[in-house]
């Protein structure tokens, strides 16, 4: 490793970035999605069962399907408080981080995709919240949670009597059927497993390369960020006022 | 050669008499009927009073691209009576393959029941209409079936869609459709359209459907995409007797195999029951006999849209177009993640080579700081 003298180590700022409501919602979020791909992955495929037992005395489907439901629930509704957070929540949690709004955002978003994804770009980035690519990468989560939700629901709509779940009995005529409406949500799925994938690749890597305990603030809500940098951003939004 | 007086229409219960029927046959049939739609018990009479008092129900039949399956299903229905009230004489004006006139004869009769009957008449459709080049891929009388309908549909009261080939298709319009072959409510938007799909549809649904409109002079309730609420508002899968080896996990694994001669769920051969709105389960066929299921054969998932495109017949997931024979959605998935996972190890790499600098400063940083500690 190269030596490299440092003269005057950073005074880092403590920033407040993600409030507990978000912290809340990231891990019930992350948790619901994990129980639903495993027991999703059963209902698709359930493995043989070596079993001497009658049906009468097995529940295993049954059991798997109830987990499923249950945290379809919890998903659903916790995506409705993040939308509804999207709202109230503070500068980092505003909706306006996921939805592109204006030009700037996607340049922005090709500033990040140089610099973090192709590296052509050697300067660091310097964002305390969700940086651009990464808003609108969650936008487009958000949008495969709209179709889990759609599709999930549909499908279940037709078991259930309960008035909530059969405000999507209309979903699977507009696809043409829950044969189909299976596949878009088994295909969906897919996605969420390579967003986790990447998504906690790229937690570490931006810890590794930044070094503003990136991962660490998902637990606690806090980053660390550099003084020039706290201040520079601090100019930057009294301009825009 | 004398001509006849026109005769008052004779009601159902009349009819039925003239046949020899006894009044025991026709409240049974009543009862019958009354079961099927489910009505509650004082519906009986309602049908019972609809038959005797109301006069026949006029009735076009028009055959398109089909096999008349779903007219061989209907005079399959478990009573007799559901094909004598209905097709043997009563009420078809019209019907190719059951009528006895042909040629201009025929023409005539439907002509006949089209100006008699304007805006009373139920046109019922068996088979799907192709539209491409003209429609010259199903012509009847030297008419394209698509004139035939527009003319026919003009003046019903409602249109009746036997089968999947009416109701949404059919084979025929399967990938890559050369036909151009259309379902009814894709050519008529503007009459009330009841849907009754199956490959064929079961008999007593169908006679259930006719015996509705004509008791309450109303259509039967309808679901989101036309089809009567009594029969398909369940999936095969929830009214199918081995539901409880699904809910267990006990499953065929294949055919033959000591689970299916238990008569384990068929859910992994295939069995499209869980996506499949039909009332098979619980009415089953050929006078309650048996159904796919209880055969230990899976559900083919004839009444669903695209049944004849979705996928292996004996796999859960369709295959993925473009992919390969085999692929299916966790062929592609898993590609995708293998994919993925080199991408990142690449990309943790080039981020060592490319950002050390960055790095390198940071470690420094935290190095000096500790010992900064130490030298305390």
């Amino acid at each position: 490793m190269a030596t490299v003298t440092i003269t005057k180590p950073h005074r880092l700022r403590r920033v407040f970035v993600w409030e507990l409501p978000v912290r809340v919602y990231h891990w019930l979020n992350a948790l619901s999605i994990m129980a639903l791909i495993a027991t999703g992955f059963y209902i698709g495929d359930p493995p043989a069962l070596l079993s001497g037992k009658e049906a009468s005395d097995l529940f295993i489907m049954g059991t798997f399907r109830f987990v499923h439901f249950v945290a379809a629930y919890i998903f659903f509704f916790n995506f409705l408080f993040r939308i509804y957070w999207g709202f109230v929540g503070n500068k980092y949690a505003r909706w306006k981080n996921f939805i592109p709004t204006n030009k700037q955002f996607f340049s922005d978003m090709w500033t990040v995709i140089k610099t973090d994804i192709l590296m052509t770009s050697a300067k660091d980035i310097h964002t305390i919240g969700h940086n651009r690519l990464a808003g609108f990468i969650y936008f487009l989560t958000f949008i495969a949670f709209g179709i889990q939700c759609l599709t999930g629901f549909g499908l279940y709509s037709a078991t259930s009597d309960w008035w909530f779940p059969n405000l999507f009995a209309w979903v699977p005529s507009v696809v043409g059927g829950d044969f189909m409406l299976r596949q878009i949500h088994h295909w969906t799925m897919w996605f969420f497993i390579l967003f986790t994938v990447v998504h906690v690749y790229l937690v570490f890597y931006h810890d590794y390369v930044e070094g503003r305990g990136e991962i660490s603030s998902m637990g606690g809500g806090w980053k660390f960020v550099e003084e020039e940098i706290f201040e520079a951003d601090k100019e930057s939004e009294k301009e825009k006022k | 050669m004398f001509t006849e007086a026109p005769a008052k229409r004779k009601t159902y219960y009349e009819e039925l008499q003239d046949k020899g029927y006894s009044r025991r046959d026709f409240m049974k049939f009543c009862t019958m009927m009354a079961a099927y739609m489910g009505l509650q018990t004082s519906g009986v009479a309602q049908v019972a009073e609809a038959l005797k008092t109301k006069p026949r129900l006029p009735v076009i039949w028009l055959h398109f691209q089909e096999c008349t399956c779903c007219s061989e299903s209907f005079i399959r229905s478990s009573h007799p009576i559901v094909a004598d009230i209905i097709l043997d004489k009563i009420s078809l004006d019209y019907t190719e393959t059951l009528m006895a006139a042909a040629g201009h004869q025929a023409e005539e009769a439907m002509h006949k029941t089209m100006k008699e009957h304007y805006g009373e008449y139920v046109l019922c459709v068996e088979g799907s209409v192709p539209t491409g080049a003209d429609g010259v891929y199903c012509l009847i009388g030297g008419k394209s079936s698509l004139d035939i309908l527009h003319e026919a549909a003009a003046g019903a009261k409602a249109i009746i869609c036997w089968g999947s080939c009416a109701s949404n298709g059919c084979v025929q319009s399967a990938k890559p459709n050369p036909t151009r072959a259309t379902p009814i409510h894709k050519i008529i938007k503007n009459k009330p359209i009841i849907k009754v799909p199956g490959c064929p549809p079961i008999g007593e649904v169908m006679a259930g459907t006719i015996v509705h409109i004509l008791t309450f002079g109303t259509l039967p309730a309808l679901d989101g995409i036309g089809r009567p609420k009594a029969f398909y508002s369940k999936r095969v899968h929830d009214s199918c007797y081995r539901r409880p080896y699904y809910d267990a996990g006990l499953y065929v694994e294949t055919f033959d195999d000591e689970n299916a001669k238990r008569g384990y769920c068929l859910y992994k051969v295939g069995c499209k029951g869980p996506s499949t709105y039909n009332a098979c389960g619980v009415m089953r066929w050929n006078a309650g006999v048996s159904f796919p299921i209880q055969s230990g054969h899976g559900c083919f998932g004839c009444s669903e849209e695209s049944f004849w495109d979705n996928g292996p017949i004996y796999e859960r997931m369709a295959t993925a177009g473009g992919f390969g024979i085999e692929a299916n959605a966790d062929t592609v998935g898993k590609v995708a993640l293998g994919v993925t996972a080199a991408g990142i190890a690449a990309h943790a790499v080039v981020t060592n080579l490319r950002k050390g600098k960055n790095i390198d400063k940071i470690i420094a940083e935290g190095k000096q700081s500790e010992h900064e500690l130490n030298e305390d």
